[in-house]
């Protein structure tokens, strides 16, 4: 029988990983998941979907967006799918989307810093300069060879969300460029 | 200048307040901040700087760039070796330790200088015609003779500890070069307000204009590139990268650039070594100048000998004198400008020697018309020249000889994506054309435009074009006055007079040996390249090549044009594979994907192996135990009498959802999973579209719409990309989303007949074996916190596999650990879970390894009749299901002292292991526990029908033979009694 | 090597992997018979020139049909595949 004496602990994505870390004007903090529910609509329901989560001030978001209202947030994630962030998906969805909850399949940090944009340069293959990629615009590519979701966060931050299970290279490779960037002042 | 090689009031470059001590080939010597090691050798009066590659002959710094084919050397940061640095490029740092390449024991007394004396039998191809009988001779003596001989400096021998960086850079405009027709497009552009890469090699942003000083807009050079360099250091549109050289033009306006970071520093600190940059770029300029040629003319190898525009650099730039005399020797204006540079700086001009007839009049210094240079003397160091010319033969006593035979373009970024340049009469050299490299524009003397005011009007008008062709809007620019002067030129490659005359200083390539390949049949310039080496050494011909084809197509009679040229490809300049490979070395190689128990588990003491990018444990010791045998056979005997407990997380799991999944599921696996109630579990098998298998799994349906797939660790990610290729390609329009939850879900194996006492002990209600059967579901919830159940087992034993999310997987994995060592088990790692499904017959990628059918595997049964799937048209082609195919069988050695190791080769037992025998392959082998012997799983022709043969196992590779008896590959519990329990 | 994707735009290439021409596609009904199986598995033109191929992008887990030219490198465009 189940001792009632026992309970499971939990143990965030970033822990024992040495955060917050930095480097020059850099910091590295983790961003702990509270929920995430990927929601992938079925064909043609993107409307249908936009709807249900209009419960919750949002609407499901184009490629490369983010929206985010009363506290919720929702992040385009991939092909036909996005994150819906700090909320439950709200009622109804389920018949248009698929549902699933990930909350504890990534690790989520934040990368701050004038030099944070040249960090993720040597990381990231992607075109990071302002006007190509603005403030809150969403994007999935790679982190070295990990799975990357960027998000630019402000002119100087970013939001880097990739496996929990990669979270220590995540952070060992940031860690890396953070502190050449650094020395080149 | 009568002390010492430095010229007062030159060298605006160096910093004379602050002397670095450096050390060359173990002489202590000293140079200034901003040197170069070039410079700073040549103030301290070192003349010879290296030996030659073939004939071991001293020579001397010939240019002052990257182009220098003799000044290579090593450089040595204690474990670090870094072989074949040009000293003309490396700076100048406090501590620098250098030493001389080519030469044995030292630089002035070489050994290995007889191979001098021997040319007449070195020269083309000798390497072919040498070392070629006897056979035998070639491993044992000749290989590590010409590796001693030859060979361009050595490495450490150890790893390269040095830190490397890689990155990316985004930009409207690459401008490729910073002399004054890339500063003229740069700042065009970033007036316009165009992201703009300035990328330049040097140190600094000036090209040519450092060394010639020409004026410019009535300033000097130097204060007109300060006025520069504030407006492009002003404008944040405009990036700046010195130190940075672009190596290769390539796809999609990606360029690649090395920059060197910290080669430079004494005490670089965090700072990498290198940077290799990947340049994305809507428009390029290639402002890359022009790159002067020598001469060929007997003795032109002599330290002291060197181009004619390197010298005006010298002294300019780093305020060094490379000698007292100098001669010029060039066909073109621009030699006749370095000598009255020269004599400007108070350098003595002892002649200037052209061999054209109508060469300028009245100099400073006596100008020797229709001459050439014929030979030279002094071996360690020029003291003569040899002049022929109307007057007759003219010894000049000068310890410097400058070449010029006019200029090449820098073409070679062009040419990197197979554009062939054409031939320009006007300069007597190769220029690029439009369109060479999609979105490139040249300019400037890379074009073959080489007065300063052409170069200023060129990078103007190349920039003027890139905004336009990227519809931005271009100001008016004036580019300011400068210098026009004609560059008049007589084509003039090599001089005709007894003696060797060096084309490729490198490698030690003559014109000799160019007429002797031409004479031998390798007239195509590609094969005379390969068989005299020229152009194949670091400089990569950047001072041969065209010399080289002249000498060529007078060989043959063929004009330059018909000749043809070289083909350049990236790099442009050597790249370090440590540069290319940056960030990739230890952990930087692939990232790690850890187990919410790694920590305890490496805790336990369990040595992890990798399975993919996951770390597993190989086995949990246990004090007593020495060798993992030990722990393996325990941990088996554990599961098989209690239970275990084993972190299956790495098993990829894909959430199906929608009205249409299950039909989705149906032609995807072989079997049809639209059938399975909710709550049920089905083994599947997906196959490829050619029939073989791909990978193996369960598929749970958890709710009606609702469905949970696992793959095998291994092949996860490929799984993902063929379910959206069949869903995106053929089944767009079906109600279905899938999503791979893998990193959601922390999963763990328990295994053993007490396996349901230990999960009892944490479920919040507990499960009997009749609420949950064999292969069924359902969720749970464990200290309030909601999981899932899956009873399936890969171990043969009663099983469960618990998930919870995985910030509850550390927790749950301690208390199951935990929980099982009370009754009498406890965690098991990779090792024991592989013997046990060995036991079973189970099948993981060992067997599955792309080349094996559900026929090979006796699972032909499992590819529904009624229903077409991915694959299943493929798999029935006649050869797929042949009888004489292997076919997965168990293996028991006959002796049951004898162990088997996985693949090794099957024969028949009658005939000796020949390939001719051969009857298949050993896929996974283990010792067994329980059933006291070896056990092994193969493929075996024909093996199905050939239970209890005897086959002959041979392995040569380990040393290892036995003979084993064929069986069904089911060793245990052939019914499953146990995990139906 | 940039390659466009329908979702993201232009990506490096070391964000892709290829899969082979867009004959893929077009898979023969079950009972098409060996010939036509053998062409869709199997018999593949060599083309000096403009193509088309699969590519998958493995950030996003969109298959695209690239369109590019194997003697001048171009890449044309890309659209999905649905
Ligand atoms: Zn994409």
């Amino acid at each position: 029988m189940a001792d009632p004496s026992v309970t499971l602990t939990v143990t965030g994505g970033a822990d024992g990983l040495g955060l917050p870390l930095r480097h020059g004007d850099c910091r590295l903090t983790a961003q702990p998941v509270a929920t995430a529910s990927l929601i992938a609509p079925y064909p043609g329901r993107v409307a249908a979907c936009s709807a249900a989560l209009a419960a919750l001030g949002l609407a499901f978001p184009a490629p490369g967006q983010g929206l985010s209202a009363q506290g919720a947030r929702i992040v385009w994630a991939g092909r036909e799918q996005a994150f819906l962030f700090d909320a439950a998906p709200p009622d109804g969805l389920a018949e248009h989307a698929s549902l699933t909850d990930q909350a504890d399949g990534w690790a989520r940090f934040l990368l701050q810093g004038t030099g944070a944009e040249a960090v993720l340069a040597r990381l990231v293959p992607l075109d990071l300069r302002a006007g190509s990629f603005p403030q809150g615009r969403v994007v999935r590519s790679l982190l070295g060879h990990m799975p990357l979701l960027l998000i630019r966060a402000a002119s100087d931050a970013f939001e880097i969300t990739t496996y929990r299970s990669m979270a220590g290279s995540a952070v060992h490779e940031l860690g890396r460029a953070m502190r050449a960037t650094a020395a080149r002042g | 200048m009568s002390g010492g090689w430095r010229i007062p009031g030159r060298g605006a470059e160096i910093d004379r307040a602050r002397p670095l001590r450096f050390r060359f080939d173990g002489r202590d010597m000293e140079g200034f901040a901003g040197d170069t090691l070039a410079s700073a050798l040549m103030a301290a009066g070192v003349r010879v700087v290296g030996r030659s590659f073939k004939y071991h002959r001293p020579r001397g710094v010939m240019t002052a760039g990257a182009e220098e084919p003799n000044a290579l050397v090593e450089v040595i940061e204690g474990p670090q070796q870094t072989p074949n640095v040009r000293a003309t490029v490396q700076e100048l740092y406090g501590g620098l330790q250098a030493r001389s390449q080519n030469r044995w024991p030292g630089l002035s007394f070489d050994a290995l200088a007889v191979n001098d004396f021997l040319h007449p039998f070195l020269g083309a191809g000798f390497y072919y015609k040498t070392f070629m009988w006897p056979r035998q001779f070639w491993e044992r003596v000749y290989e590590p003779l010409i590796r001693r001989a030859a060979g361009l400096g050595s490495l450490s021998g150890r790893a390269d500890e040095g830190e490397y960086e890689k990155a990316y850079a985004f930009c409207d405009l690459l401008v490729i070069g910073a002399g004054p027709a890339g500063l003229m497009a740069a700042l065009r552009a970033g007036r316009a307000g165009a992201d703009v890469i300035l990328a330049e090699a040097d140190t600094q942003l000036g090209g040519r204009l450092l060394a010639d000083l020409p004026e410019i807009g009535g300033q000097g050079a130097r204060d007109w590139l300060a006025g520069v360099r504030a407006e492009l250091a002003a404008l944040p549109n405009v990036r700046v990268m010195t130190r940075t050289t672009v190596t290769g033009a390539h796809d999609g306006g990606t360029y690649g650039a090395l920059e060197r970071v910290g080669l430079h520093l004494a005490d670089p600190g965090d700072l990498p070594r290198e940077c290799f940059w990947r340049i994305v770029a809507k428009r390029a300029v290639m402002a890359t100048g022009a790159l002067e040629r020598p001469i060929a003319h007997p003795g032109n190898d002599r330290p002291g000998v060197m181009l004619a525009g390197a010298i005006p650099a010298y002294v300019n730039r780093w305020g060094v004198a490379p000698g007292r005399r100098v001669v010029i020797f060039g066909n073109n204006d621009s030699a006749l400008s370095a000598a009255r540079a020269l004599t400007a700086a108070g350098i003595e001009v002892a002649a200037c020697v052209d061999p054209r007839p109508e060469a300028a009049v009245l100099e400073e210094f006596p100008v020797y018309r229709a001459a050439q240079v014929v030979g030279t003397r002094g071996r360690m160091g020029l003291h003569t020249v040899q002049v022929r010319h109307a007057g007759g033969l003219s010894e000049v006593q000068a310890d410097v000889l400058g070449l010029s035979g006019g200029w090449n373009p820098t073409l070679h970024l062009a040419c990197h994506m197979n554009g062939r340049p054409q031939w320009d009469d006007r300069i007597a050299g190769f220029v690029p054309r439009e369109g060479m490299v999609r979105g490139l524009t040249a300019a400037g003397a890379a074009a073959g435009r080489f007065s300063t005011s052409q170069c200023l009007d060129d990078g103007a008008r190349a920039a003027g074009e890139a905004l336009a062709a990227m519809d931005m809007a271009a100001p008016e620019v004036t580019p300011p006055a400068a210098e026009d002067a004609p560059y008049g030129i007589a084509p003039f490659w090599a001089v005709d007079a007894r003696g060797r005359a060096w084309l490729d200083f490198a490698n030690d390539v003559t014109t000799k040996d160019v007429a002797q390949a031409a004479l031998e049949g390798f007239a195509s310039v590609e094969h005379m390249k390969r068989y005299t080496t020229q152009g194949m050494a670091p400089d990569q011909g950047k001072n041969s090549n065209t010399a080289a084809l002249a000498v060529l197509a007078d060989a043959t009679g063929q004009s330059i044009p018909e000749t043809g040229t070289t083909t350049f490809r990236p790099p442009f300049v050597p790249v370090s594979i440590a540069a290319l490979g940056a960030g990739a070395r230890g952990k930087g190689f692939a990232p790690e994907r850890r187990l919410t128990s790694d920590a305890q588990t490496r805790a336990m003491g369990a040595p992890m192996i990798e399975a993919g990018l996951w770390y597993r444990p190989s086995y949990f010791p246990r004090a007593g135990e020495t060798t993992w045998r030990e722990s393996c056979d325990r941990e088996v005997t554990m599961v098989r009498g209690a239970v275990g407990v084993c972190d299956v997380s790495t098993l990829g799991k894909i959430d199906v959802q929608g009205p249409d999944a299950g039909r989705y599921l149906d032609f995807l696996y072989t079997g049809r999973m639209s059938s399975l109630k909710p709550g049920r579990i089905r083994y599947g098998l997906m196959l490829r579209e050619d029939g073989h298998v791909m990978d193996d799994g369960t598929c749970a349906r958890l709710g009606e719409g609702h469905f949970l797939v696992t793959t095998t660790t291994a092949a996860a990610g490929q799984v993902m990309r063929h379910m959206d290729f069949v869903q995106q390609g053929f089944c767009a329009d079906w109600a279905l989303r899938f999503a791979s939850v893998t990193e959601h879900w922390a999963q763990f194996a328990l295994a053993g007949p007490k396996a349901r006492d230990l999960l009892n002990t944490l479920l919040d209600q507990p499960v009997s074996a009749e609420s949950l059967p064999f292969m069924a579901c359902q969720p749970v919830s464990m200290a309030g916190v909601r999981g899932r159940l899956f009873r399936i087992s890969f171990s043969g034993a009663l099983g469960y596999e618990v998930a919870v999310p995985a910030r509850y997987g550390a927790a749950l994995f301690a208390r199951l650990v935990e929980g099982a060592e009370a009754l009498g088990g406890g965690a098991y790692g990779m090792e024991a879970l592989n013997v046990m499904r060995i036991e079973k017959g189970f099948i993981t990628h060992a067997e599955i390894d792309g080349r094996v059918t559900a026929f090979d595997l006796g699972m032909q049964r499992m590819v529904s009749a009624a229903k077409d799937c991915i694959g299943k048209p493929a798999s029935e082609r006649p050869g797929l299901m042949e009888d004489g195919r292997g076919q997965l069988v168990g293996l028991r050695p006959v002796d049951p002292s004898d162990a088997i190791d996985a693949g090794a080769p099957l024969y028949t037992a009658e005939a000796p292991a020949r390939a001719a025998s051969w009857q298949g392959h050993v896929t996974s082998a283990g010792y067994s526990p329980t059933l006291q012997g070896w056990l092994a799983l193969g493929f075996l022709a024909g093996g199905r029908a050939r239970h209890g043969e005897v086959v002959r196992i041979h392995d040569a590779l380990r040393g290892r033979k036995l003979m084993a008896r064929v069986c069904d590959p089911v060793f245990l519990d052939p019914e499953g009694r146990a995990m139906r329990g | 090597m940039r390659i466009p994707c329908p979702c993201c735009g232009w990506r490096d290439r070391r964000e892709f992997t290829y899969y082979g021409h867009e004959t893929f596609l077009h898979r023969p009904a079950p009972d098409a018979g060996a010939e036509a199986w053998d062409d869709y598995l199997h018999n593949r033109e060599n083309p000096a020139g403009p193509t088309r191929d699969l590519w998958y992008h493995d950030p996003c887990g969109s298959w695209v049909v690239v369109a590019r030219d194997t003697v001048t490198h171009a890449v044309a465009g890309g659209e999905g595949l649905a």
